[in-house]
């Protein structure tokens, strides 16, 4: 072996280790340091992917529930009230804020309900037609009641209503949009 | 390298059969280790000898973290805060990787400059190692471009206005400084195009350099082979040979070991900060840069007007020349650093005007009360911004949308009727077009408003067939509904 006899400061090895115990003293050093670069570098990486991994792990796109307005504003409802929501769509490090209209009106117990005005049919904005008491897609004829139950025409279920909360006295909403054409409500996104 | 006293029968057996044999004969990988480890050190193993290894981990490990970083950090002026403030704030483990690359750049000069002092002092650029020498000091050149191009892109106060004036900086080089200055810039300010050529040459450009120059410089010493310590000869090794496995691993992997500890707990318990987005038009900001960099600050401030040329130009370009030619000028065999002492006063002084320059800027700093409050203000700034939530970017599409609403109360007046009459529904919000219906956006530069007017009217048979319905609506609805589309640009 190289070390032994000429490096007399650094040398480890003495000249009566056999060249055999030598070389598996090697090479159990070798595992040794080959398993403990693997461990370091197993442990090293663990940041790394949690990093890589984190839009698998946390929501990275939402939509952020809207004030549709304070809640006294529609304790004497006797029609659909539109009105203009804003809606917060983070997507990773940006965000986007787009209007969308929604009706508040009530349910046949009295409860609020905040209904989307998109129709379930395909998809057109539905306004409230005040005359006849009723909601009329410009698109295909449908009606609906106030309170969104399907009436005539060719969607295949009422209008979609959304969930709601209150908080702080606030009417909060989180918008979604629903499948159109089936007759179950199915979020999509 | 004919004295060292490796030969064949001296290496460990050669694997002939099991998995690691068939590997070796498909591969030849065990050849590789072998060629890898067994390099033989005269005089044996040492300490002294480990900082090279530990830059080739912080450099692995800033290629590791850049990578990463990349997956969220954007190139523009627009996001490049906002994607580092995201990192920071809001991906798992951000903070602790954005730290480790950041206090990496720190590592590696620390430990650049410890072993290029370690080649110094022990004389190792003599003999035949020029070529080595040579390719260490661009290696050197190219770290600190890193440093200085990487210090730009979280494109906070700190990093812009170090930038500004380290650009600045090089304007002052007489003839083609301005020019050099517009060609890092982009344009004679700073902005976007900066930040995109910065992190061109930061990500692409510089690391290919280093990557070339990294595998000549290891190419070129093992050619060379090991210098060993300093009564060694240095042309022709005579000491007895120690193999770089296992003491010298060991050794080198001590540092490695250190480091990892090192930064990790750094970066654990003093996370790396940043400031608020870079405001250009903010008078008061006094730039700092970074430490590694303020003994050049310093030294930039005493030279002004015509004198400018000496400290700029003809000063740098000399030392940089005197420790290129180092190995060609200093052609004695002698390298025991006790009987060099030109070469040592030579080292002292250049290291103490270093250090001396960085405290003198640290202690004027100080001692000038306004400079010391304002930098103490945009510490404490850095400090707020670092711990306040993340808050996501408004994108430009919603602030158009929400300009257009304020700007003309008219085509505000035409959204409404646009979403009541469900053109959107077709057109799609804001006219951005879906598979049912085109785009909007645009057409009020096309058509003047009388044309569209009429086409909302009388829609062609083309239009027609695609589903669109005459428009029947009172005539200030319809100039209502006109004064949106033409908003939509």
């Amino acid at each position: 072996m190289v070390e032994d006899a000429g490096c007399s400061e650094n040398g480890t090895l003495k000249p009566s280790d056999s060249g055999l115990s030598q070389e598996s003293r090697r090479s159990f050093l070798g595992v040794l340091l080959g398993l403990g670069v693997l461990f370091v570098g197993a442990l090293l990486s663990v940041p790394l992917i949690r990093f890589a991994l984190f839009p698998l792990l946390r929501r990275t796109t939402e939509l952020k529930n809207s004030s549709v307005g304070e809640l006294n504003e529609f304790s004497s409802l006797t029609e659909p009230m539109m009105r203009t929501i804003q809606i917060e769509q983070v997507d990773g490090w940006r965000k986007a804020i787009s209007e969308k209209a929604v009706y508040v009106t009530k349910d046949s117990q009295g409860q609020l309900r905040v209904l989307t005005s998109i129709c379930p049919h395909l998809g057109c904005t539905v306004p409230w037609n005040k005359e006849k008491n009723q909601f009329t897609c410009p698109c295909h004829g449908g009606t609906f009641t106030a309170d969104g139950t399907r009436v005539s025409g060719p969607s295949l279920r009422g209008m979609d209503s959304l969930e709601t909360s209150v908080q702080d006295g606030q009417l909060q909403v989180r918008f979604q949009y629903f499948r159109q054409l089936v007759s179950d409500k199915e979020v999509i996104g | 390298m004919h004295s060292t006293h490796k030969n064949e029968s001296d290496d460990p057996p050669r694997p002939e059969s099991g998995l690691w044999g068939w590997l070796n004969r498909r591969t030849g990988v065990d050849d590789l280790l072998r060629g890898a480890l067994y390099e033989p050190i005269p005089g044996g193993a040492r300490f002294a000898y480990i900082f090279g290894s530990g830059l080739l981990f912080i450099f692995l490990s800033q290629i590791i973290t850049g990578v990463f970083l990349a997956l969220y950090y954007v190139p523009s002026a627009d996001h490049a805060h906002t994607t580092v403030a995201y990192i920071t704030k809001a991906v798992t483990a951000g903070s602790f990787l954005r730290g480790l690359h950041a206090y990496g750049s720190s590592a590696m000069v620390i430990v650049l400059f410890l072993h290029l002092s370690q080649t110094y002092v022990y004389g190792a650029y003599k003999g035949r190692r020029e070529i080595l020498w040579l390719s260490g000091c661009v290696l050197f050149g190219l770290v600190m471009a890193m440093a200085f191009t990487g210090y730009l892109l979280p494109w906070d106060q700190k990093a812009y206005f170090a930038t500004a004036v380290g650009t600045n900086a090089v304007s002052e080089v007489p003839w083609i400084g301005e020019s050099i200055k517009r060609l890092m810039r982009g344009g004679t300010e700073m902005g976007t195009l900066t930040i995109s050529r910065f992190f061109v040459a930061h990500v692409f450009l510089i690391p290919a350099c280093i990557f070339a120059l990294l595998a000549s410089h290891i190419f070129l010493f093992r050619k060379a082979g090991a210098a060993g310590p300093v009564d060694e000869d240095p042309y022709h090794p005579e000491q007895k040979a120690e193999l770089f496995y296992p003491r010298q691993v060991l050794m080198d992997l001590s540092l490695t070991a250190l480091l990892i500890v090192g930064l990790g707990l750094l970066c654990f318990f003093v996370p790396m900060q940043l400031g608020p987005p870079a405001n250009p038009a903010d008078a008061q900001y006094v730039p700092r840069p970074e430490w590694y960099y303020l003994p050049i600050f310093q030294w930039l401030k005493y030279w002004h007007g015509s004198a400018a040329i000496i400290g700029v130009l003809v000063v740098p370009t000399l030392l940089v020349l005197a420790i290129l030619a180092l190995p060609f000028l200093d052609r004695s065999v002698e390298r025991r650093p006790w009987k060099r002492p030109i070469a040592m006063g030579a080292y002292a002084f250049v290291l103490f005007s270093l250090v001396g320059l960085g405290l003198r800027s640290q202690y004027l700093d100080r001692h000038d009360s306004g400079v010391a409050q304002q930098l103490a203000r945009q510490r404490a700034e850095e400090n707020e911004y670092s711990h306040k939530p993340f808050e996501p970017e408004l994108s430009s599409a919603s602030l158009a949308a929400a300009n257009v609403t304020l700007a003309d109360p008219l085509a505000a007046k035409g959204k409404t009727i646009f979403e009541r009459q469900s053109c959107n529904a077709c057109h799609g919000d804001g006219g951005v077009g879906t598979a049912a219906a085109p785009v909007l956006i645009g057409v009020g530069t096309k058509l003047p408003p009388d044309q569209l007017a009429e086409l909302f009217k009388h829609p062609t048979a083309k239009m027609t067939a695609g589903g669109m319905p005459p428009i029947d609506l009172p005539p200030d609805d319809v100039k209502a509904l006109i004064a949106y589309v033409e908003s939509l640009k």
